[in-house]
């Protein structure tokens, strides 16, 4: 009997159509357009003017307090303009706009493909490295690692969780890297683990990816602490919580953060990320991206640059299909539908969803059934359905005290609705409210 | 048999006496003195409850002028000047005058002038669209016309045009409470001063993008060009963010801005035609 968390979940249909492709390097972009805000937390300060040739790996923009990261060039060339440029949700947010010319690397890095195994560092060295290289959590979340290294006052952590379980549908960045660069995320796991000092790792991988499982047992066979765990496949199985549960069996209390069952939780890209930063001096600045959807010609796995234009990515995959009714930066399940071609790869981007017309569009909305199949669908035990009126009513104490707040926007309730209700929009800004006011009590 | 009936009474009757005893001893222990002013106050307001004046309806603003003693601060929206010179008469302090006010929205991109590049098809409330995305246009300041304000209107006093897919005040019901101001999440309404016959004057945009950026996105758009603020003889014109505003308290309302501005941006509401028509003036029929 494989393990899976305990309450809710739903099973999308998996459509995982580039799993069987290679990783590919995308060609690099004319010019590079690199939001200095990609992570949560506060956005990078610039650090370079217009007319400034840069380097690849180069620091642009500088860590701006204590939840933030650096931002680095990923391309070389002459800094354009330091502009506003729209994000994937349409808003101008600050950004880099970089002209390529060639490719020239900071020095410091090591470009070679060959295994760097072995480590000396402390647990301080690699968290200081993992700062300056501006890793945030790969999974989509983008939290500054940095900071979920360091456990708060009187919190231990026991227990390192490799995420590898990729329960968004379509998606396969993830499993590609597991399969590609397997010796690399077991280096990168075990630096997490001596920058946590824990004792233990586990890699959770749901069983729809036999290969990669198979393949890291392999390769973690002479790691007797490292171990793999094969998961049933459910979404979203890849929450954090939803993994630590498991995993472990263990449940994270309301509102607190996973250290409070001593466990953290890196995705397998962060691991890969940390093990560049650590072992090859490597900032953060390319990432996999699955380009994928029903009427993609070649959905495929690419290796692209940061501030790359998705619409590059397209080009790359066969070009945008006709019947494209949406794009969606992510995946089908929490991604982002988005309103411009021209938004950039951001360190949080997992893919680009081409959902054909037909698909496209939600069904209208209908009155309530009580059938609860939301509130069976809800891996957080919420009631979605009452959060959602509560919101629509605005009234915000009861959402409050329904533990709106707990919602991981998964997106199963509206999934799983029968009357296709916009209950995650309306929980959403539920969501939003509440945590208007729990900051405004406490200040 | 008719003893018991007489005991019950006496007891009843006994107890009832001293529980009345109790309890007038209690309420003059326990008592609080409210000021008798605050139910004169709360009977001089509007009765309206909307929150125009900042407070939680109308018994709590009449607690507030009654417990500041200075109404300095102070102004119900809804009753106006008069309803205020009345709260000032109860209470013998001075009220504030204040201009009447009325909402204004500072968007005319309609369908027309400012073409969809995108489709929503989520909850269809204003808050929740712009929490998730910039909106149907390419403009990112403009109105998302799902109507939070509509909802928000105690008063019936904003509605959309389905022709134009923006909300319309009607000046006549517009109290100026400031729910939609509020409501609105792209900040597009805002209460500006109401002149005689309800004309208006004013900037009909909130862009803050670069012009050519702005023209792009609504052939409306204000594109920051100053040639406004130039004309204006009373320096009521201000340009921030490649943005003009016209502040309604210094207003004339002469139109100069209005037939200077090269996109249609500043509008100007129930004016009598020009003497010489231009073909520019259509933008004077559209909105309001």
């Amino acid at each position: 009997m494989l393990k899976t968390f305990k309450i809710g979940g739903v099973h999308p249909a998996e459509n995982k159509f580039s799993s069987g492709r290679e990783i590919e390097a995308l060609a690099l972009p004319k010019t590079a357009f690199i939001p200095v805000g990609q992570h949560i937390g506060a956005p990078a300060a610039p650090v370079v003017k217009k007319g400034d040739k840069v380097k690849t790996g180069q620091v642009i923009a500088q860590s701006n307090g204590f939840v933030s990261v650096n931002i680095h060039s990923s391309v070389s060339g002459t800094v354009k303009k330091i502009d506003l440029i729209p994000d994937a949700s349409g808003y101008a947010k600050q950004g880099i706009v970089i002209d390529v010319e060639g490719d020239e690397w900071l020095e410091t890095i090591d470009r070679s493909e060959t295994l760097v195994n072995d480590f000396s560092f402390t647990g301080e060295e690699i968290i200081q490295k993992i700062k300056e290289a501006g890793i945030v959590g790969m999974g989509g979340a983008t939290f500054p690692t940095h900071v979920k290294l360091v456990p708060p006052k009187g919190m231990k952590a026991g227990l390192l969780i490799i995420n590898g379980v990729e329960c968004e549908p379509y998606l396969t960045s993830d499993h590609r890297l597991m399969l590609e660069k397997a010796d690399e995320i077991v280096v990168g796991t075990r630096l997490l683990m001596k920058a946590l000092n824990v004792e233990k790792a586990v890699i959770g991988i749901e069983n729809n990816k036999p290969d990669a499982i198979r393949l890291l047992k392999e390769k973690v066979a002479a790691y007797p602490a490292i171990s793999i765990t094969p998961l049933k496949v459910k979404y979203p199985q890849g929450g954090e919580k939803q993994l630590i549960k498991a995993v472990t069996g263990k449940e994270v209390p309301s509102g607190a953060l996973p250290i409070a069952v001593g466990c953290v939780v890196s995705n397998v890209g962060t691991a890969f990320a940390v093990y560049e930063a650590v072992q090859k001096n490597k900032p953060l600045f390319e990432r996999v991206v699955t380009v994928t959807g029903k009427s993609v010609k070649q959905p495929s796995n690419f290796k692209v640059r940061i501030g790359t234009p998705a619409s590059e990515l397209l080009e790359a995959a066969g070009g945008l299909p006709d019947d494209t009714g949406k794009i969606i930066s992510g995946g089908p399940m929490m991604g982002k539908a988005v309103t411009s071609l021209e938004i950039p790869v951001t360190k949080g981007t997992s893919g680009l969803l081409l959902v054909p017309g037909a698909e496209a569009r939600r069904d209208g909305r209908m009155a309530c059934i009580r059938c609860s199949r939301c509130v069976t669908a809800c891996p957080m035990g919420l009631e979605p359905y009452l959060l959602m009126t509560a919101s629509e009513k605005q009234i915000w104490e009861r959402a409050e005290k329904e533990k709106v707040m707990d919602c991981i926007e998964c997106g199963s309730c509206s999934y799983t609705c029968p009357s296709s209700r916009p209950l995650l929009d309306y929980i959403r800004l539920g969501k939003g409210k509440v945590g208007q006011i729990i900051r405004s009590r406490k200040n | 048999m008719s003893i018991t009936i007489v005991y019950t009474v006496i007891t009843l009757s006994a107890i009832g006496t001293l529980s009345a005893v109790v309890l007038y001893f209690v309420a003059q222990k326990f008592k609080v003195y409210e000021d008798p002013r605050i139910d004169q106050v709360e009977a001089a307001l509007p009765g309206a409850n909307c929150g125009g004046c900042g407070h939680a309806g109308c018994r709590a603003f009449a607690e507030a002028c009654v417990k500041e003693n200075d109404l300095s601060n102070l102004f119900c929206p809804v009753g106006g000047n008069e309803c205020m010179s009345g709260v000032a008469g109860i209470l013998g302090l001075e009220a504030v005058k204040k201009d009447p006010r009325v909402a204004v929205v500072r968007c005319n991109g309609t369908c027309e002038y400012r073409p969809k590049t995108s489709n929503f098809d989520g909850a269809t409330t204003c808050a929740i669209a712009s929490s998730l995305y910039s909106g149907e246009t390419d403009c990112q300041y403009g109105c998302l016309g799902f109507g939070d304000c509509v909802v928000v209107c105690d008063f019936d006093a904003i509605h959309m045009n389905p022709v134009t897919g923006l909300p319309e005040v009607i000046d006549e019901k517009c109290v100026a409470c400031g729910a939609c101001v509020e409501a609105c999440p792209k900040m597009l309404i805002e209460l500006r001063k109401k002149f005689p016959k309800e004309r208006k004057i004013y900037v009909a945009c909130r862009n803050e993008d670069k012009g050519g950026q702005a023209r792009k996105a609504c052939q409306v758009a204000c594109i920051g060009c100053s040639k406004c603020e130039k004309e204006c003889a009373y320096d009521a014109i201000t340009i921030a963010n490649n943005l003009a505003f016209i502040d309604s308290d210094k207003c004339k309302l002469c139109r100069k801005c209005v037939s200077v501005c090269p996109t249609n941006a500043i509008i100007e509401v129930n004016f009598p035609p020009r003497k010489i028509q231009k073909e520019t003036t259509e933008s004077t029929t559209v909105n309001q």
